[in-house]
């Protein structure tokens, strides 16, 4: 510890305290998962309005290997009003994304299920895009007991 | 690499106008690329990435996946039945090798 006075010592602990609120103020995304780029990236920047969108899932995943998802959207699906896109993303995941759904009004409904990994306890919000360019959302949290992105 | 996928159409004789729901799995691990060999090594990513579905040559249904989609991906999703024909379904690997599958309606 030469070389290591008092001051310098009281700076690293100040430095690891402010990472930790950093960390803190992010919250449950990690600040590598890019879950909020790829939403502003499909919405060119506009916000989705809260509805319409559901997502199922189980509240609590006991194996995040394999965890059912059920996403639909209300809407009538004809050539006059459909639901065109779907963007579904993970905050806690070590990479954002999850899947997106491509419908049209040959769809008939817009609904799809998948079975999807979910590293650990996290939100999911699925965005969905319509034909006249409005978007809607919804999120929902998934408990996960064990990860499923390990080795 | 020649995977059968499973498919499963809920009816295969229906009405126009009616919807058909279509439950496919195919056997895939779905690699992350973000796991690690026993020697420490990334394992490469290797997923499916894209899945699309056609009914007589026109697609009713697509999706794209990442790396967070299940091994083993199973999809389940609903068409409009408007004409019959064969029912298409193909995912598309990482590789660009193709996995197809197909089934057949008949609209009356």
């Amino acid at each position: 510890m030469t070389g290591l006075n008092r001051r310098q010592v009281m700076m690293i602990g100040a430095g690891a305290l402010a990472a930790v609120t950093i960390g803190a103020s992010i919250g449950p995304a990690e600040a590598a998962n890019d879950s909020q780029d790829l939403i502003n990236k499909f919405t060119g920047g506009k916000t989705a309005t809260e509805g319409k969108v559901k997502l199922d899932l189980p509240e609590i995943a006991e194996n995040g290997n394999t965890v059912p998802m059920t996403v639909t959207v209300d809407s009538p699906m004809t050539e006059q009003s459909y639901v065109s896109e779907v963007l579904v993303v993970a905050d806690g995941n070590p990479r954002g994304g999850v899947a997106t759904f491509r419908f049209s009004p040959a769809s008939g409904i817009a609904e799809a299920n998948t079975r999807i990994r979910l590293a650990a306890t996290q939100n999911i919000t699925a965005v969905a895009k319509m034909n006249d360019g409005s978007f809607f959302t919804t999120t929902k949290q998934v408990k996960v007991t064990i990860g499923g992105c390990g080795g | 690499m020649s995977v059968k996928p499973r498919i499963k159409l809920d009816k295969k004789e229906v009405k126009k106008g009616d919807l058909v729901e279509v439950k496919a799995l195919v056997s895939h691990t779905m690699e992350t690329g973000q796991r690690k060999d026993a020697a420490g090594n990334t394992i490469p990513r290797k997923i499916l990435n894209k899945f699309t579905c056609t009914v007589n040559g026109k697609e009713v249904f697509a999706a794209d996946f990442e790396p967070a989609v299940a091994a083993n991906p199973y999809i389940q999703f609903k068409f409009k039945a408007t004409e019959s024909g064969p029912v298409v379904l193909t995912w598309t690997d990482d590789d660009g090798s193709k996995i197809v599958g197909e089934e057949s309606i008949k609209v009356s």
